[in-house]
């Protein structure tokens, strides 16, 4: 530790591998892990987005579980929430994971084709 | 415990805990405590020891440990029951709890048992508030107490 | 840098820990291993969350679930129901923390909400073996820009702004003490640690050593910069092993990474710290006694002065405060002193952490902005009297303070409050008593502690205290006169004007202080020869109530043979036979029978 650069390096590096229990900021990636979504693939699909965000370094995004969103024929089923704005995908893939990661993660645009909404039209 | 404890090779790790020590400003009660683990208490024979490494008079660590409640002349038992006086517990009715331990295994606080097998210690608080009433035995903690639950406990070590 | 879903953590304080807590981290780990969760789940080993009571005690991050009185048994139910399936255990859940069925924010439960953390901040949310972590939120950095950016006088210009006051007990302003150990004259001086918690029923310095000891090693390194100190001494009781074992890490992984040792941040800074245990002496606590102990003496205090800002270990200028108190010192850097005066009351800044003990239902560490009342602390904090009991009194600042009474509840607290009611701050301690504690009986306690505890170096410590438990002992048992409590009070004032330490001058305390409030209780054992809370054994009898239904039990328990009676008749003690063990009261299924 030389300086106040070293310090603060390993203060962020520390703070993104901490970050849940502290930054509730950003966007949370909700992945749907009741007994169905499991059974329908959810635990790859979490993987997925964890590799992914890793791999591209993305911060402030906190990718997380949650219980039986109640809609199990759509499941594996995964909630974007940004701000007040909320996007549930549904039926997602690693594949799909990784195109969301890119598209609406990174660059900000909803991708259409996943979502509840387009699946019901 | 009639098992000597004033054997060649704890003199020897004494020897070599002065030794290590022996340079640092203040290190009496560092080698004490050491002393005190290597010997499981603090008689004169080990005081004497240090007491000429150090070059500190005999009279003077005798002072010191026998000021500290947590080094003592004599081996402890193999248990070392603590029934904690703090006042959280004390207000929880841990006085019964202590004197039903101490007609349990025939010892005063402070003192062994007949057979040398346990000491009796009334402490200060040990921190665990929220298990008020509590005891230890050696490791073990026992929270929560009534003096029901103390010939039930002990059994475990009698 | 690993990524994961959730974290679990998982208290590891000694009040916890004496509850299993480290079996259940071993059983997390082998539960996430079988379910192939250890990629996505992290166990973190915290300090004490403070909620003691509901120990062991888990939290559940990111949705925050607090689990609490969690059994080895319980794990796999959390890790196959929470972790795995995504359904949060809601019979598990501290019961304060389930309302209709929606999970509440740990930060939302009552305990928490009126709280502020300041010196518990990192407390229950870092794991304090790991310094990436601390430094992750924020640590070291009031060390580097002390370091890089500050002279020495501008550091202690901030402490004494900030008019942060010693935690420890008297209430001395931090910054005048840091000034005058920086303006004291001397080749050689040293920073030390008060870490010699030694009030009964005063865990918080524990708690920061446990839970945070990052926050003292880089406390004491500004402190060593601020007054010209290159050396540092903690000084930990004995008794706290986790402590111990945790703040050595902390010492080792600084100087690992250059955070302690020689040219701290490439300056020309050298610090060096080490650790110092005590051995069980309560009088070690007071500075003078502790210097005396470092130096490898019988723990007795000096007289003062020379203060040890002057005059300290090894005779050098000395600067001594307590774990709290260097506890504060990195975040009044951080967000300067106009930050911390915001908070508290006129002539107390800041926060203050009370380990809430006794007849309360929420038993733990809390810590809350100075001013706070008694009330909120006892009522809706710690949740009120357990059992439908009414509050008696609230005893603060250990042996050395008093018992404050139910009128007096709504007094906000700070430092010079709990003096004027003839408490005191002292380390933190606050246990609460219900109608079922006899104050007569708690002065004694305390006094039986000094009496055991005096050093024996000044004869009004060394005798008068010992006098003074002779005649508690006397009105306790039913044999005490008018004049003892005269003579009590009187022996009392000249202990405390005449002492040579802190131990002796506030000895008296909870003499006097039950004494102004509880006079009448006292007078009942002299008069009466009743102890009106039915907690003096030599006073009060065992009674057997209307409700008795007359099944036999308390007749069978009865060692003596005092209990006589027809089956569903109501029974009686003989008052001549029985010997008060109290184990007819404990086997009653009826609760009637009663002690008064």
């Amino acid at each position: 530790m030389k300086s106040i650069a070293d310090l603060e390096k390993i203060r962020e590096a520390a703070l993104e591998r901490v970050n849940l229990r502290s930054d509730r900021q950003g966007i949370r990636i909700v992945v749907g892990m009741a007994t169905c979504g499991i059974a329908a693939g959810a635990r790859p699909v979490m993987m997925s987005f964890l590799d992914e965000i890793k791999k591209r370094g993305i911060e402030h995004v906190v990718v997380t579980q949650t219980g039986c969103i109640g809609a199990c024929q759509y499941e594996p089923i995964v909630e974007v929430y940004d701000g007040d704005e909320k996007t549930t995908y549904i039926e997602m893939t690693v594949d799909k994971a990784k195109r969301v990661v890119l598209e609406h993660i990174v660059n900000g645009n909803i991708v259409d084709g996943y979502t509840i909404g387009s699946y019901k039209k | 415990m009639a098992t000597n404890i004033l054997t060649v090779e704890n003199f020897q790790k004494l020897a070599k805990v002065i030794e290590e020590n022996k340079g640092r400003q203040g290190a009496l009660m560092p080698i004490l405590h050491e002393g005190q683990k290597i010997f499981g208490c603090l008689p004169i024979e080990v005081q004497k020891m240090i007491s000429e490494e150090l070059e500190i008079p005999l009279s003077e660590i005798y002072g010191v440990v026998t000021f500290y409640s947590q080094f003592s002349l004599e081996p402890k038992g193999e248990y070392v029951i603590s029934v904690c006086l703090g006042t959280a517990c004390y207000v929880k009715n841990a006085q019964p709890i202590l004197d039903k331990i101490s007609e349990v295994i025939e010892a005063k606080p402070g003192g062994n048992s007949p057979d040398g097998k346990f000491t009796l210690l009334a402490t200060r608080c040990i921190g665990a508030c929220g298990l008020a009433p509590v005891i230890t035995i050696n490791e073990d903690v026992y929270g929560r107490l009534v003096v029901d639950d103390i010939p039930k406990i002990m059994e475990k070590y009698l | 840098m690993e990524l994961f879903r959730s974290h679990v953590l998982v208290c590891a304080g000694t009040g916890c820990t004496s509850s299993a807590s480290l079996k259940i981290i071993e059983e997390f780990e082998k539960q996430l291993e079988e379910n192939n969760l250890e990629k996505e789940v992290k166990i973190v080993q915290t300090g004490c969350f403070g909620l003691c009571e509901a120990g062991p005690v888990v939290i559940v991050y990111p949705e925050g679930a607090f689990y609490s009185h969690i059994k080895v048994e319980d794990v796999k139910r959390i890790t196959e129901e929470h972790l795995l399936k995504g359904r949060v255990v809601t019979d598990l859940l501290y019961k304060d923390a389930v309302i209709e069925n929606q999970v509440r924010d740990i930060d939302e439960v009552d305990f928490y909400k009126k709280q502020k953390r300041i010196a518990l901040r990192n407390c229950g949310l870092i794991n304090p073996e790991d310094i990436e972590e601390y430094i992750a939120f924020d640590g070291y950095k009031a060390l580097a820009k002390v370091l890089t950016e500050m002279k020495p006088e501008e550091v202690i210009e901030i402490i004494k702004e900030s008019k942060l006051r010693g935690r420890g007990g008297g209430g001395f302003p931090a910054g005048l003490k840091w000034e005058f150990a920086a303006k004291a004259e001397g080749d050689e001086k040293y920073v030390a640690c008060n870490a010699d918690e030694g009030d009964p029923g005063a865990f918080m310095d524990r708690s920061v050593l446990e839970g945070d000891p990052h926050v003292i090693v880089e406390a004491m390194t500004i402190a060593g910069y601020a007054i010209g100190a290159n050396k540092g001494y903690v000084y930990i009781r004995a008794e706290y092993p986790i402590a111990v074992k945790r703040l050595q890490l902390a010492i080792d992984d600084a100087k690992r990474m250059g955070l302690l040792g020689e040219k701290i941040f490439n300056t020309g800074f050298d610090f060096d710290l080490e650790i110092r245990l005590g051995a069980g002496a309560f009088v070690c606590g007071e500075e003078t006694a502790l210097i005396n102990s470092i130096e490898g003496k019988r723990g007795m205090p000096r007289p003062r002065p020379p203060f040890p800002a002057n005059k300290g270990i090894w005779n050098k200028p000395t600067l001594l405060n307590n774990v709290e108190t260097y506890a504060n010192i990195p975040q009044i850097i951080l967000n300067g002193p106009e930050w911390f005066k915001s908070i508290g009351t006129e002539t107390s800044k800041g926060t203050k952490v009370f380990a809430l003990g006794g007849k309360i239902n929420n038993t733990g560490l809390v810590e809350i902005p100075m001013g706070t009342t008694l009330r909120e602390v006892i009522y809706e904090i710690g949740g009120g009297i357990p059992g439908g009991k009414e509050f008696k009194a609230v005893q603060t600042g250990g042996p050395s303070g008093g018992c404050i009474p139910a009128e007096h509840i709504d007094t906000p607290i700070d430092y010079d409050n709990l003096i004027e009611l003839g408490s005191m701050m002292g380390s933190g301690g606050m246990i609460v008593m219900d109608e079922d504690n006899c104050m007569v009986d708690i002065a004694r306690f305390f006094l039986d502690f000094t009496v055991d505890e005096s050093c024996g170096k000044c004869p009004p410590c060394r005798i008068g205290t010992k006098r003074m438990l002779e005649i508690l002992d006397k009105i306790t048992e039913g044999n005490g006169t008018m004049e003892d409590i005269d003579n009590l009070e009187r022996l009392a004032k000249n202990i405390k004007a005449a002492s040579l330490c802190g131990l002796g001058q506030t000895a008296p305390n909870p003499v006097l202080s039950t004494l102004q409030y509880f006079r009448e209780e006292y007078e009942a054992h002299v008069l009466e020869h009743r102890c009106p809370a039915g907690a003096c054994k030599a006073l009060s009898n065992y009674y057997i109530l209307e409700t008795c239904k007359g099944c036999g039990i308390c007749m069978k328990a009865c060692p003596v043979e005092a209990i006589s009676g027809e089956r569903k008749q109501v029974h009686v003690i003989d008052l001549d036979v029985c010997i008060k063990c109290g184990e007819c009261m404990a086997k009653c299924p009826f609760d009637a029978i009663v002690r008064r």
